[in-house]
């Protein structure tokens, strides 16, 4: 699944439309505690939060995350998306509860990110 | 004897939320420049964004200092902060003293130190007499972890 079919599955705004959103993604992790974020995921993973700060965007930099959906429909700043662009980590933003985007999206194959899905490269690949 | 290949100091500033994790995407990029493999990049970077919080939130603001050897990436944070009084406790997974604004922006899950311990392939933390903290980070080179 890419973030533009991420996007429809939780009725998503995508807040960064200059960002490319085709790269496939495969697993998610749902956090608002950024050390477990940085512990807990792998490269290319999409975070939904409930965070909508500057950290949450350089925790998703230096992870090296697909992408972010700040849930619950809060509003994002400016410069949140600012520093997003500049570090290419594409933004979506849904109405929808933490339960309810994470919910549809397993519904439709998104993986956890755990150790038992194949890893080549730290890059999760579905089994 | 070792060659340096570069140093750079990075200045962080107390509790400033608005730059707070800019010296490790700094020091993210001069990697990537550098051409290291992404998987060392992400070890570095995130060993580097967890030094610099510690040092935004606890530790009054200070240093982050970068230098890269043939044989390793060293990463020193040094602050002015009150110094980490049990180390022992301070390493363990869920030990955190950050209060409620701190949680609310996303910090204080207590894992920050033992992150930088399994990013890292040398982690040296010291309480300087005069107050404050030195963490010492490297990451070999050629080596996997
Ligand atoms: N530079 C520092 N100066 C003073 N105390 C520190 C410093 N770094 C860490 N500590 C102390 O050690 C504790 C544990 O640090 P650690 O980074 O593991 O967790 P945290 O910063 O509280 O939360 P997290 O990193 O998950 O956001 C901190 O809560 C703080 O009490
Ligand atoms: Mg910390």
């Amino acid at each position: 699944m890419n973030l533009y079919e991420v996007a429809s599955k939780v009725d998503a705004r995508i807040l960064t439309p200059t960002l490319d959103l085709s790269r496939e993604v495969y697993c998610a992790y749902g956090a608002d505690l950024l050390s477990d974020v940085l512990a807990f995921t792998r490269p290319h993973t999409l975070l939904l939060t409930g965070l909508f700060n500057l950290q949450v965007v350089r925790t998703a930099e230096v992870a090296e995350l697909a992408g972010i959906i700040v849930v619950r429909g809060k509003t994002v700043d400016q410069s949140l998306l600012d520093l997003a662009c500049a570090s290419r980590i594409p933004i979506l933003q849904t109405k929808l509860t933490m339960f309810e985007s994470c919910g549809r999206l397993y519904q439709v194959g998104m993986l956890p990110c755990s150790k038992d899905v194949e890893c080549v490269n730290n890059v999760c690949h579905p089994m | 004897m070792s060659a340096t290949l570069c140093k750079k100091e990075f200045y962080v500033q107390k509790f400033d939320f608005q730059h707070a994790g800019k010296a490790a995407s700094d020091v993210r990029k001069l990697l990537m420049d550098y051409g290291y493999e992404q998987q060392l990049v992400r070890r570095v970077a995130i060993a580097a964004y967890e030094a610099e919080m510690n040092m935004v939130i606890h530790g009054q603001g200070g240093t982050l200092a970068l230098e890269i050897d043939f044989e390793y990436i060293q990463l020193v944070a040094e602050d002015n902060g009150p110094g980490i009084p049990n180390l022992q406790l301070a390493m363990q997974e869920g030990y955190s003293t950050a209060g409620d604004e701190i949680r609310e922006i996303g910090f204080g899950a207590g894992m920050g130190l033992p992150n930088i311990n399994r990013c890292v392939d040398f982690l040296g933390i010291q309480n300087k007499p005069q107050g404050g903290t030195i963490v010492t980070m490297q990451v070999s080179l050629g080596a996997e972890k």
